[in-house]
Order: C-alpha cells, then sequence, then structure tokens
C-alpha cells in the first residue's frame, strides 16, 4: 500500500498550506473583529456616475 | 479618505448563471431518464449510447459539474467582487474560464456517450479533457487570487476563505487521482492498481463531495442567506471556526466507502474516525444558517429564496448527520451497495446543492437584471414541487436499500439463503423505483417553472453588465522590516502568488518522485496464482469499462456471512493487483461478479448463457432489469489496440514476459477461437474479434485464479 505514503503526504501537505494560510490569517489580524464583516457585507450603497475612475477597472 | 470609483463584472456572473440554466434542465433530464431506464429498462431505446452504463455517469458528472458547478462559478464570481471590492482580477481570464468550463461540458457529454470513461465514478472523464480541466481550474484560482490580493476591503470575509480552500482542494484531488498512462488519443490506465487504485479514488471521491459540493456552498450561503434574510450571520466566530476545522477534517475520511472491503483495516478505521468528527463542523455550518433566521422566519413565509435556502440548509443538516452514521462499519453494511446510499446523496444533490441554487437564482437574478422577479407565486409552486419531489424520490430509496438488504440476509430454516437469486431481491423493489421515477418528475416540473419564472424575469429586465460602485482603497499596511531585507519583503508582498507557485512546483515534484516509487515492488499481499490478465481478457475489461457495468455490478465480496453465503469466498488484497483501474463498484442493482469466473460459484454462467443473457437478459430471467447488449455481438475490437493496451500495462508494471506485445494478437486469436467454438456448438456464430467473445473471456477470469480448480491445475503443471 505504497500509495498511503503518497495520500498521507499529499494531505499533509493540503493541511499544511491551510495551516499557513490560518496563521496567516491570524497573525495580520483578519480575526481581530469577528463582528463587524458580518454586518458590513449587508450595505451595498447605489453609486451615481462621477468623473473619478480608477483607470485600471474601467468596464470594458 | 478619497473614495474610488469602479465597476463590478455582472455579465459573466450572468453568463455562469445562464449556463446554469441549461445544463441543470439537461442533467434532470439525463437523471429521469436513468430513473425510467431502472423501472423499465426498454428505456434505452436499443440504443448502445442510451444504455443505464453510459447515462449514468452522464447524469452524475452534468449535475456535479455542469449544474452546480456553473452555478458555484456564478455565486462565487457576484459575491467575491462585492465582499473584497473589487472587480473580478482579468475580464480575459473570467472569459476563457466561461468558455473553457462548457466547452469540457461538452467534451465530456459526447465522449461518455462514446463509451470513452476511465471507469472511475465521478473522475470518468478522459486524459484530455482532464488536462484541460486543470488548465480552466488554475485560471479560476488565478482570478479569484488575483481579486483576493487587488481587494479595498482589508477583512477577507468568511465566504472567501470557503472560495479558496474549494480552489485548493479540488486542485488537490484532481490531479493526484489523474495520474494516469494515455493508451491512445481517448483511453488511458491509471497509474495505480486494485486497492492502491480503490483508497485514491475515493479520497478523491469523498473530497470531490467536500470540495465541490460542500465548501464552496457553505462560502455561498455564508454570503446569499444573511443578504436575502438582510441579518448579519448569527454567529460570524462560528462561521471561522467551523471553517478551519472542517477543511481539516475532510480529507482524511475517504476510505470510509471502502468498510469491509480489501483493504488494510488500520486504513478503515482512520477513515471512521475522521467521517464520525466531521458531524461537528458540518452542523456548526447549519445551525449557524439557520439560527441567522432568528427573529426574521416571518421573512421565510413569503420568501422563495430562503425557503429554498431552509430545506437546503435541513437537507445540509440531515445528510451531515446520515453521513458519519453511514460510515460506521455496522450501518455500512446495511447502506453501502444499496439504494440507501442513492437516496443519501439525493439528499445531498437536490435538497442541500438543489435548494442553493434556486434560492441563490431567486434573489440574483432580479438583481443584476434590475428588476423583480416575474413571479412569486410561482417560485413558491417550484418550491413546494422540488421539496415534495425530494421526499417522494428518497423515502422509496430509503425504503428500497433497507428492504433488500433484510431480504438478501435471510435465512430459511434449514440455514439456506431465502434468497438465493439476486434478482428476486430486485423485484421486491421495483415498486419503489417508480415512486422514485415520481419524485424525480415533480423535481423537474419545478425546475421548468423555474425556468420560465428566469426567463420572463430576464425579459423584463435589463442587465447591468458593469455595476459602478466606489469604495476606499485599502490602506497600505505597515511593514516592520528593516531595510536591506528586500527578498523577504517581496516574498512577504507576493505571500499569495509565491505559495501557488510553491504549491505548483510541489505538486510537480512530488509527482516526479511519486511515480517511479509506486513502480517500486509495493508490499500488497500477494496471491501466486494470481495472474495477469490474457490480451483477450484485457479487451474485455475494457470493453465491461466502456459500458459502465461498474454502475450496476460489484467486484468485491465483503467478509459477511450472507455475502460470502451468496457469491462464495470474500476479495482479497491481492486480487486486484493488476486492476488497472479497479471495478470493485459502489453499487449492486445487480449481482457481485467477483467469482464470476469461479467455477462452483452462483455467478459462474457458462459461455453459451453469458451470450443468451447479454443478448436478451430476459430471455433467462423475465422480470430482469438489465438491458440488452445486442450489439456487443456486432462490435469488434480493434486489433491494434491489443498491443498497445499490453504495452501500457508493462509500462504500468504488470509482468508480461518481455516482447509479448508482439504475441499479444496472436494468442488473442487462440483464446477467442475457443470460446468461438463452444459458441458454434449451441448454433451461434460470432467473430473471435467480436466484443461478445472478450467480454465473456474477461468474466470467466473473474475470481478464476483463486478457484481450486485453477490451483489444481497449477500444481499439476509444476509437477
Amino acid at each position: 500500500m505504497n500509495i498511503l505514503y503518497l495520500l498521507i503526504g499529499v494531505s499533509l501537505l493540503a493541511a499544511l498550506s491551510f495551516l499557513v494560510l490560518f496563521i496567516w490569517a491570524v497573525k495580520t489580524g483578519q480575526y481581530e473583529d469577528t463582528f463587524t464583516p458580518s454586518v458590513r457585507i449587508l450595505f451595498e450603497e447605489e453609486t451615481k456616475v462621477n468623473t473619478i475612475i480608477d483607470d485600471n477597472e474601467k468596464a470594458k | 479618505m478619497e473614495l474610488q470609483q469602479f465597476y463590478y463584472d455582472n455579465k459573466i456572473v450572468k453568463n455562469f448563471m445562464l449556463a446554469t440554466l441549461v445544463w441543470g434542465a439537461v442533467a434532470l433530464l439525463v437523471g429521469l431518464l436513468a430513473a425510467l431506464q431502472l423501472a423499465m429498462p426498454f428505456h434505452n431505446l436499443g440504443v448502445e449510447y442510451l444504455s443505464f452504463g453510459r447515462i449514468r455517469p452522464i447524469h452524475t458528472n452534468a449535475v456535479i459539474f455542469a449544474f452546480i458547478g456553473n452555478a458555484m462559478f456564478a455565486g462565487v464570481y457576484y459575491a467575491s467582487q462585492r465582499v473584497l471590492k473589487a472587480r473580478l482580477f482579468n475580464d480575459v481570464i473570467s472569459k476563457i474560464h466561461f468558455w473553457g468550463w462548457q466547452f469540457i461540458i461538452v467534451c465530456a457529454a459526447l465522449t461518455l456517450f462514446a463509451g470513452k470513461t476511465t471507469g472511475k465514478e465521478y473522475a470518468e472523464l478522459e486524459w484530455p479533457i482532464d488536462l484541460m480541466i486543470a488548465v480552466i481550474w488554475v485560471l479560476f484560482g488565478w482570478n479569484l487570487i488575483g481579486t483576493v490580493l487587488k481587494r479595498r476591503e482589508k477583512h477577507i470575509y468568511v465566504s472567501v476563505w470557503w472560495f479558496l480552500a474549494s480552489f485548493i482542494g479540488v486542485a488537490v484531488l484532481h490531479v493526484v487521482n489523474s495520474f494516469e498512462l494515455p493508451v491512445s488519443f481517448l483511453k488511458s490506465y491509471p497509474l495505480y492498481a486494485g486497492a492502491q487504485d480503490a483508497v485514491v479514488q475515493w479520497w478523491y471521491g469523498h473530497n470531490a463531495v467536500a470540495f465541490f459540493l460542500t465548501t464552496p456552498w457553505l462560502g455561498l450561503m455564508y454570503y446569499y442567506l444573511p443578504k436575502a434574510a438582510n441579518r448579519p450571520v448569527y454567529s460570524y466566530q462560528l462561521s471561522i471556526i467551523h471553517f478551519w476545522s472542517l477543511i481539516f477534517l475532510y480529507m482524511w475520511s475517504g476510505p470510509h466507502h471502502l468498510l469491509y472491503q480489501a483493504l488494510p483495516d488500520w486504513v478503515q478505521a482512520l477513515g471512521v474516525t475522521f467521517s464520525v468528527m466531521l458531524i461537528a463542523p458540518s452542523w456548526g455550518g447549519m445551525v449557524n444558517g439557520l439560527l441567522t433566521l432568528r427573529g426574521a422566519w416571518d421573512k421565510v413565509r413569503d420568501n422563495a429564496e430562503l425557503k429554498f435556502m431552509v430545506v437546503a440548509l435541513t437537507a445540509y443538516g440531515m445528510a451531515t448527520f446520515e453521513g458519519p452514521m453511514m460510515s460506521l462499519k455496522n450501518v455500512n453494511a446495511i447502506s453501502h451497495f444499496t439504494d440507501w446510499t442513492i437516496a443519501h446523496t439525493h439528499i445531498g444533490g437536490m435538497g442541500w446543492n438543489g435548494g442553493m441554487i434556486f434560492g441563490m437564482m431567486y434573489w440574483l437574478v432580479p438583481r443584476i437584471f434590475r428588476t423583480q422577479l416575474y413571479s412569486k407565486k410561482m417560485a413558491n409552486t417550484h418550491f413546494w414541487l422540488a421539496t415534495l419531489g425530494i421526499l417522494l424520490f428518497a423515502i422509496p430509496l430509503y425504503w428500497a436499500g433497507i428492504t433488500q438488504w433484510l431480504l438478501l440476509r435471510q435465512y430459511n430454516a434449514n440455514g439456506m439463503l431465502a434468497n438465493p437469486i439476486f434478482m428476486e431481491t430486485t423485484t421486491q423493489i421495483l415498486p419503489m423505483y417508480f415512486f422514485r421515477i415520481v419524485g424525480g418528475a415533480l423535481f423537474l416540473v419545478g425546475f421548468i417553472l423555474f425556468l420560465i419564472n428566469m426567463a420572463k424575469t430576464i425579459k423584463m429586465g435589463s442587465l447591468e453588465a458593469n455595476e459602478l460602485v466606489e469604495a476606499a482603497p485599502r490602506a497600505k499596511e505597515l511593514s516592520t522590516r528593516k531595510d536591506g531585507e528586500t527578498v523577504h519583503r517581496w516574498i512577504e508582498r507576493r505571500g499569495v502568488q509565491f505559495a501557488l507557485l510553491m504549491f505548483v512546483a510541489l505538486v510537480i515534484g512530488g509527482a516526479a518522485e511519486i511515480i517511479p516509487m509506486l513502480k517500486v515492488e509495493s508490499n500488497i499481499p500477494k496471491i501466486s496464482s494470481v495472474t495477469p490478465y490474457s490480451p483477450l481478457e484485457l479487451a474485455g475489461r475494457d470493453v465491461y469499462i466502456s459500458n459502465g457495468c461498474y454502475n450496476c455490478h460489484s467486484q468485491q465480496i465483503r467478509p459477511l456471512r450472507w455475502e460470502t453465503d451468496r457469491y462464495g469466498e470474500y476479495s482479497k488484497i491481492g486480487e486486484s493487483v493488476y486492476d488497472h483501474p479497479f471495478q470493485w463498484g459502489s453499487r449492486r442493482t445487480g449481482p457481485d461478479l467477483a467469482r464470476a469466473g469461479y467455477v462452483g460459484s452462483s455467478t459462474y454462467k457458462s459461455t453459451s448463457w453469458e451470450f443468451t443473457h447479454f443478448m436478451n437478459p430476459r430471455d433467462i430471467y423475465p422480470q430482469s432489469i438489465m438491458p440488452p447488449y445486442p450489439w456487443f455481438a456486432v462490435n469488434q475490437i480493434d486489433m491494434k489496440d491489443v498491443k498497445k493496451s499490453i504495452e501500457a500495462m508493462q509500462t504500468l508494471g504488470v509482468p508480461y514476459p518481455k516482447g509479448y506485445a508482439d504475441k499479444a494478437a496472436g494468442d488473442y486469436l487462440k483464446e477467442a477461437q475457443v470460446i468461438v467454438d463452444e459458441l458454434k456448438q449451441t448454433g451461434v456464430t460470432v467473430l473471435p474479434t467480436s466484443e461478445m467473445v472478450a467480454i465473456i473471456a474477461y468474466l470467466h477470469k473473474l475470481g478464476r485464479d483463486i478457484s481450486p480448480e485453477n490451483i489444481e491445475k497449477i500444481s499439476k503443471m509444476k509437477k
């Protein structure tokens, strides 16, 4: 059952990459506020056309 | 701070939603056809391409990758832009992603109809399509990660985490399960064999459920449910906790698909343990979703999108309670190989994924088309039809599964199996198959109402292809690094790209190291009497796979008394060491075939019996639901492939003598002639190169090697 070494290896690798992401998230303060983000997504305001438009994101 | 103005891309969302509608209809229609065939086999219309073994993979692939897949991309692209406050990373990538995915779906459908399949469930697509999937999937990840990097909102909302995990998970699974050796343009053999192939396949199979049908949809639920209810999620903290715990646990639960099978015990135990633990993070999601609606249940009353989401969460809760239970060996002994599993998957597919898709689209389509939903009443009717359809579909199948299990394990007063003929147990549950058709049809009628409602809504409104928004740019984070640490700085700035590149490198490097390792003699206990397939048997095996026989027949006898009494000696690891791919199956609509070549077993049948049965199974069992395969007598094996197949097997480490590939065609015809002569005696003429001869030879190989007759023959030869 050599394959198990591969699968365990790959699964650990995936778990490890998730762990790195998790540590990154905690370190960069992603989880400092665990309330506001849940409310913020509910607000979406209509925007009126304005002249200042970010060049990079002009509609094509 | 100065606000920046930019546009969200709604056109890509619209495209993926239209594709969802089209493929959803196709997937459900094919599902209905499959259900009709199971109750009344003449619904294959006598056409090779429409037989159940071909239709079933088309149904599963269409539902998972076409219907649910397209809806997922639509939902992910809409939600990501808004929570990250940025337009999608690159419009060209978005476009290639969309058209590439549709092209893959068309290729998949055509090849599956034609019987070009790897024979591994939910990974049936052949190698060129596998490559396309890998490319398009990476583009999707690139687009998603690119958008994360250019986000204006510092905090990455929990939904995006679910999306990112889905991308990583599917990428890993797809790559590892797709290691295969191409034999010709649309044919390959997997690198792994037997038990090894089975472990990889179900590691993939279960995690496809996890990272394609669960994690992205939990992410979507965390966006669309709060939006539709206009309430923040019950506990944002819980959403984060159950995210991390769920993705850490899922990867290890695959072996629960192989309980009591030819696999080391400790691997089974590992799979069971993690599967049972999974109930906690799964229910974390369900509870969090349902509690989000606390104090807002009045909205659910007259709001179809919320109703669908509530049913989705309930179905998710049911399926994720049932899943861990089914992973217990004693429960699995009942549910595995019976309709219980089919009911379980449809609670997940129709209830959870279906409910989320309908809920999301009823909310989303009017929004991007700047209008109101055409008919709320119609949406409510759809809801009741779908919910009733799910129940009428699943309950009969639970019933069927348990009934069949009871019949299979029933003994009479003499200690003999009460129902020795498998067919008799199928006949008993046939009424349930008719109920399933009704359930499926109701679900489809509901879907048609959904299509009409969507079409009318789209017609009423006009698409706002580019939606203007404004947001403050993300504040630059202060770096604490000192001057001179430029490389570190660079890595830090490029953290995500760097991780991605590293990941690709690891996968490639891993593959390069692993492939030679797998070719090294494995420590699987070998059985000396088990020999590789003869060229004729190997061709027959290809016919077996191409016609999807594994969709109804297992080749795996579990060490349970009522199985060994029925089929014979239980299956051993060493028996399938030359099986690229393994063909253990997951559902027994017909009997197990692991001893079809073991003279004296209940499934061993003579050559002429096999011929008559393939021509029309109802000539032997009037109530059989197996489709006839008269084209086996007509279709011919391409003799050029015989040599290529042997060569490919040699590359994979199957011990044929050196230079055997050149002799293969001669051996093939010699062996075929024996079967042709045998059939001639019963007044039947077939060509030695016909598929019929090959598949009969293959069936007569199954289990033969370990039969006493064969072992006696070997010992005589040695003397």
